[in-house]
């Protein structure tokens, strides 16, 4: 599809940054997957990144919590600055990077063990032992991933005999324990069922006051449901970005226009 | 429409007598061991074959006592051996390497584990024979052999060859074996689960420990199983450095003599009924054995399954 390389509309949001990328491309080997891209991520909002298959959406939210450093031939240019730190250097911090930002990943990833050992994973990670503090900690998270009442009486049990939308609730709950600062969902609902999907989409819409949230969605009524601000890319690049209702009533660049109404994709 | 049935109903025959065939086979060895073996029965008895500790084929004496001692504790100690080193090598090779030298080392890995045994027998004879009594049997006798209660099982002098030497080789032998298995469960372990642990701020220690060997966990215990039953029945590798004393030795430095060993060697001499009819025992003996660590290995496999 031709169109036209010139036309961007990338705003500056009012509220204070949590995260701004700066210039960043990234590299799979020889394969440039992300082109100069610069924006500004608010604090405490949702922002969805939008575009079709292969557009670099999920490689750039996997920039976030240098994820991508697990993989030989990676590299990064550029910085992401968070909270004015760039987390780019090569010496960052990467426990504490993570501990910062949590994942929320495409498919329910509970680990071998039980549901409460999963949720008080990261929390032990970070060195908390006190059994009063994690039992606290796991059921607060749980709560707040509305899981709480479905699994209150079996927190012994193997995580594995959960269904798949609570197996995810679980996921949500273990990266909210830890309290991060920015959590990171990539495509969360793409392997759940309506209303499972549902259900994530309103924990989504209830932690927006109280954390920096991304959301890779290949859905774009989600976007339009769940986010404040919304990111649209293509082929490695950021095309728009502005808040979600404008973008989607009167998108100002003709590519997201047709993305957005169907026309590819 | 009827020449598909009738092929569907061929093909569903054909394969039904091939797995006929593998309980034709088994139930074949088993009663022709059995058959062969019944003469030894007779004369010794189950029990005092099993416990008598005197092979003594001018005197028609035949027990079995110190073959099987040495079949089982060669195969323990070789596994005690094999098995930790085999976690690191695959522990070492999916996570820890720099991916560079990942497929080259596991190459090499892969190749150790398709080496015929006789050649581990005669690098275990010509080399680490010679090499155990000149380098490692003073350390032994130096540091094992200080232990308080054990020490004595690592005491005397030897020309190199016996119960630890042919558990050291049949270790390394295994070694690759269980390795290639243990790194292939690993490697089994889904991508996005790793992720997820060092998503939440997990170091490759943690996330092999938490979640890795965890989840790879029967595999392992499968791999280990395997291994356990190709150690009880390897027989060119320690025929070659075992020493093929029917003894039960005092110390594992000493000769001894595994049922594989004595059935290698002994074959040819055996010159009575009575002689030959105690060797078919032992070999129905190692079967047993072989078949039961094969049933306790899946049932033990079968039932973590299932949780």
């Amino acid at each position: 599809m031709e169109f036209d390389v010139k036309e961007r509309f990338v705003i500056e949001p009012k509220e204070s940054p949590k995260l701004v990328v700066d210039k960043l491309n990234f590299y799979y080997g020889e394969k440039r997957a992300l082109k100069d891209i610069s924006f500004k991520i608010p604090e405490k909002k949702v922002t969805a990144l939008i575009g079709p298959s292969g557009c670099g959406k999920t490689t750039l939210l996997r920039c976030f919590n240098r994820m991508h450093d697990l993989y030989p031939g990676n590299r990064y240019e550029g910085k992401i600055l968070l909270d004015g730190e760039n987390i780019l250097e090569k010496n960052y911090d990467l426990i504490k990077l993570r501990s910062r930002i949590g994942m929320v990943f495409q498919k329910p990833t509970a680990f071998p063990m039980s549901i409460f050992d999963n949720v008080a994973y990261g929390l032990r990670l970070k060195g908390i032992k006190n059994k009063g503090e994690l039992k606290d900690r796991v059921e607060k998270a749980l709560k707040d991933a509305a899981l709480w009442d479905e699994v209150k009486d079996r927190l012994k049990d193997p995580a594995s005999g959960l269904s798949g939308g609570q197996q995810q609730r679980l996921c949500i709950a273990r990266a909210i324990a830890v309290e991060p600062e920015v959590l990171l969902f990539d495509e969360p609902t793409s392997a759940l069922d309506p209303i499972s999907t549902a259900k994530i989409e309103e924990l989504v819409v209830s932690f927006r006051d109280r954390l920096t949230i991304v959301i890779v969605t290949h859905n774009m009524q989600q976007a339009a449901r769940v986010s404040d601000y919304t990111a649209f890319m293509y082929l490695g690049e950021l095309i728009e970005f502005n808040k979600t209702e404008e973008m989607f009533i009167t998108p100002k660049v003709k590519l997201t226009e047709d993305y957005i109404t169907g026309r590819f994709g | 429409m009827k020449k598909d049935f009738l092929l569907d109903w061929g093909f569903g025959k054909l394969a039904f007598l091939g797995a006929l065939l593998i309980l034709v086979i088994l139930l074949s060895l088993f009663v022709v061991l059995y058959k062969e073996s019944s003469l030894a029965i007779h004369t010794f008895g189950v029990w005092k074959f099993i416990t008598s500790k005197v092979w003594n084929p001018p005197m028609e004496k035949f027990g079995g006592a110190p073959a099987i001692f040495g079949t089982i504790v060669s195969t323990v100690i070789s596994i005690l051996i094999a098995v930790p080193v085999a976690i690191g090598i695959a522990i070492f090779l999916t996570e820890i390497s720099p991916y560079p030298l990942r497929t080259p080392v596991g190459v090499a890995v892969e190749l150790l584990a398709a080496i015929p045994s006789i050649i581990y027998g005669m690098w275990g004879l010509f080399f680490f024979a010679p090499f155990m009594r000149d380098k490692l049997q003073p350390i032994i006798h130096a540091t094992l052999g200080k232990l308080p209660l054990i020490g004595h099982w690592f005491s005397g002098y030897t020309p190199g060859i016996g119960l630890l030497t042919a558990s050291i080789v049949l270790s390394i032998m295994i070694l690759p074996f269980t390795a290639a298995i243990a790194r292939d469960s690993f490697n089994m372990v889904p991508p996005i689960l790793k992720e997820s642990a060092y998503a939440l701020g997990a170091t490759k220690w943690d996330v092999m420990k938490d979640v890795v060997i965890p989840y790879a966990k029967l595999g392992v215990i499968g791999g280990i199983i395997l291994s356990l039953g190709r150690a009880l029945g390897e027989t060119m590798a320690v025929t070659f450095v075992m020493g093929n004393q029917p003894v039960i030795p005092t110390s594992l430095l000493e000769p001894a003599t595994s049922i594989t060993v004595t059935l290698a060697n002994e074959f040819t001499e055996a010159d009575t009924n009575l002689y030959l009819s105690s060797l078919f025992y032992l070999a129905l003996i190692l079967f047993v054995m072989s078949f039961f660590v094969i049933v306790i290995g899946k049932f033990l496999f079968l039932k973590k399954v299932e949780r």
